[in-house]
């Protein structure tokens, strides 16, 4: 089972590493590190543990999905639980599990020293996608990504969309031509 | 109350589909005394259980069962098993549609004769003309309650028509409102009026919008002469030595098969079911499939000329709040082949949520080029491209020669290519669509793709003559006295305009017509 945990962790105590040890660990930006069998993000305080996939490699698919569909405003979170559903079906399907951590492997094989995550700029991450992005790794994990960050909707009010709305009469008292500026 | 009738009961009118046509149908044929089974593949949903929530509705209402596609149309290529966006419940697509209700023109009856010899392109006029349809049109609108007629307002523009309209005073369009909508403005038919509510593709939960699931079936089933059989999918039409229609098999809730008797039997199961049901129910008699000897069932698939262009302003817009598609520019559905294509298109508005926003602004696409258009989500206007297509033999619905579904009845293969005239009609509309917003200030905008289709039309079409296609101008098959089509299936050409309001006025005309064979005992 995956779960995300979110909670107000003191991090030195809940996992177990110093601060000094987290940005020695730390991936891109300090902001992902890994733990037994976890990903946590103490400047967050949520965690993702894993199943079936490494930790680590949950962590580059986390990163991975940020760069496919980079949003700078929606925090890693909701790309965890996006991807979370790899993790899941890798501990049913052997096929799907190699998929991933073969696929990460070698974007970190690509990567070189320090691997996908040591890389510090989006566009250096992006050019190792688009080389791959004919490849079957690639189209699940972004296939997979079009619905399960897009449908969350706790991401929906960061776009500004709102969502269900019969419940509350519709849009006719609610602003449906609210337009001012045209 | 709602009739039951027995399987064995050979006197009663078999209707395939519960949509637009085949509930229209079923209502109608109830009125006059007619009894009448509709067997709907698809679960019966009422208007509470309807979901706002894009992914969660679809699940709920879409036609999902596999079908494969051909050809060099984008969608084959980006929904591979997702030809089609339409709908498997009671009520069919007209749970989904937005609700637009446009007459045809006049010259889009005539295709053939206006547009003369077209490359490619398997034209023919329709064996009815405008004056014909004219007073069946008059009675659909009644019965739908189409805004802008019998003195029914039009609905209040939301934002997204405001961007519209204004875009439109700048290029000069002339004739720009909220459109001609069967959507209630006005409380009506004990029917809500629109309460703005944006989830019109998602089924509306206040019943405002049109849709035979609680208008049509529900008056017809208190007739006393109407069944409807949720959850029976049809897989063959049975006939007699003689080549008439005996009945037909469908599988049940329980996936058992069973076989409904007929005098009568009308498919009304939208473009690609229907022409699939006729060639599945070949037999050494009709070695081709039903009503086929002109060849054309299944060939001249069409689904509307489309794409959709959005805008991103540097001010809010909310597009998705209010009636989706209540807003319409209609100058250039006029046929002016100095545009460099045949026929016309509507400009209407249009709008997704976030998640199907997501899944069909660029499919496939990915990176920063992508995610700063729905960054600005909230800030978007979008409007929808519909224009007639060119029929050609060559798109067409198949058998897939291996793949079956859980009946044993062959999947349905669905092949298009754009006709050059498809891709200078979308190419000038994208244009055109691209200005009206620059017009307005957009500082982006948005040559958007088809989507799966929502119109499908045209592989069970009407000729005049036997040879040049499946059924007569009245949806009689020229081959089988007592068989009929009443859906989109038998549209001789698109025209410009949404179907349902044809589909509908075809089918009330078609109720009258059997009406009067069935009293005459020819059929």
């Amino acid at each position: 089972m995956v779960t995300v945990y979110e909670k107000k962790l003191v991090y030195e105590k809940k996992v177990g590493l110093s601060r000094r040890e987290l940005l020695k660990r730390g991936g891109v930006g300090a902001l992902l590190v890994i733990s037994g069998s976890a990903v946590i993000s103490p400047e967050h305080a949520w965690g993702l543990e894993t199943s079936a996939l490494k930790p680590e490699t949950m962590a580059t698919l986390i990163q991975a999905a940020r760069d496919i569909y980079p949003h700078d405003q929606v925090p890693d979170k909701y790309y965890a639980i996006a991807v979370k559903g790899h993790d899941e079906t890798a501990a049913k399907d052997p096929a799907h599990k190699e998929l991933i951590e073969k696929g990460i492997a070698e974007l970190d094989k690509k990567a070189g020293k320090g691997g996908y995550r040591g890389l510090g700029w989006e566009e250096q991450r992006v050019a190792l996608l688009t080389d791959i992005e004919k490849t079957p790794f690639f189209q699940a994990v972004r296939g997979g990504l079009v619905v399960s960050l897009y449908n969350q909707k706790e991401v929906w009010p960061i776009f500004g969309y709102e969502g269900e709305s019969y419940s509350k009469g519709g849009y006719i008292a609610r602003g449906f031509n609210d337009i001012e500026w045209l | 109350m709602a009739a039951s009738f027995d399987l064995k009961n050979d006197g009663v009118v078999v209707i395939i589909g519960s949509g637009a046509g085949g509930g229209t149908l079923g209502n109608e044929l109830a009125q006059k005394g007619i009894d009448v089974v509709i067997l709907e593949a698809g679960a019966r949903h009422e208007l509470e259980d309807f979901i706002n929530d894009e992914w969660d509705s679809f699940t709920q209402l879409a036609w999902k069962d596999k079908r494969t596609t051909s050809g060099d149309w984008r969608v084959a290529k980006d929904f591979p098993n997702l030809p089609a966006w339409i709908v498997k419940s009671v009520g069919g697509s007209t749970t989904h549609w937005a609700g637009a209700s446009l007459r045809f023109q006049e010259h889009e009856f005539k295709a053939a004769t206006t547009y003369g010899k077209v490359k490619g392109a398997n034209l023919v006029d329709w064996p009815v003309t405008l004056a014909e349809m004219e007073p069946y049109y008059a009675k659909a609108e009644a019965k739908m309650g189409v805004t802008g007629t019998n003195n029914w307002p039009r609905l209040p523009g939301n934002n997204n028509f405001k961007v519209l309209k204004a875009g439109a005073d700048k290029l000069g369009y002339k004739e720009c409102h909220t459109g001609n909508m069967a959507i209630n403005s006005v409380e009506r038919d004990d029917r809500n009026s629109c309460q703005q509510t944006g989830f019109c593709f998602q089924g509306c939960k206040w019943g405002a919008k049109w849709s035979t699931l609680y208008t049509e079936i529900p008056k017809g089933e208190a007739t006393g002469h109407l069944e409807v059989r949720p959850n029976s999918m049809v897989i063959k039409i049975n006939h007699d030595a003689s080549g008439k229609v005996t009945g037909v098999v469908y599988g049940d809730k329980d996936g058992k098969l069973q076989e409904q008797k007929a005098r009568i039997v009308a498919v009304a199961g939208n473009s690609i079911e229907s022409p699939r049901l006729l060639l599945n129910s070949e037999s050494s008699k009709f070695p081709h499939g039903l009503a086929n000897s002109s060849g054309q069932v299944g060939k001249n698939y069409m689904r509307h000329t489309t794409g959709s262009v959005y805008a991103i302003f540097d001010k809010p817009v909310h597009m998705y709040r209010g009636t989706t598609m209540a807003g319409i520019i209609r100058d250039e559905a006029r046929h002016d082949p100095s545009r460099g294509f045949v026929g016309g298109y509507e400009m209407e508005t249009l709008s997704l949520g976030l998640p199907f926003m997501a899944a069909f602004l660029n499919p496939g696409g990915w990176g920063r080029s992508f995610t700063t258009a729905l960054d600005h989500y909230d800030h978007m206007a979008g409007l929808w491209i519909v224009g007639e297509d060119m029929p050609r033999e060559e798109n067409r619905i198949t058998l897939h020669k291996d793949e079956k579904d859980e009946h044993g009845m062959p999947i349905a293969d669905v092949h298009f290519d754009d006709h050059p005239n498809d891709e200078a009609m979308r190419n000038h509309a994208y244009k055109q669509g691209q200005a009206l917003y620059a017009a307005v200030g957009a500082t982006r905008t948005f040559p958007t793709p088809p989507y799966p289709s929502t119109h499908n039309l045209g592989t069970n079409r009407m000729s005049e003559k036997a040879e040049d296609g499946v059924v007569n101008k009245h949806g009689q098959s020229h081959d089988i006295k007592n068989l009929f089509v009443s859906d989109g299936s038998q549209f001789t050409s698109g025209a410009a305009e949404n179907p349902t309001l044809t589909i509908v006025t075809l089918a009330i005309r078609q109720a009258d017509y059997i009406a009067a064979q069935m009293s005459a005992k020819t059929i």
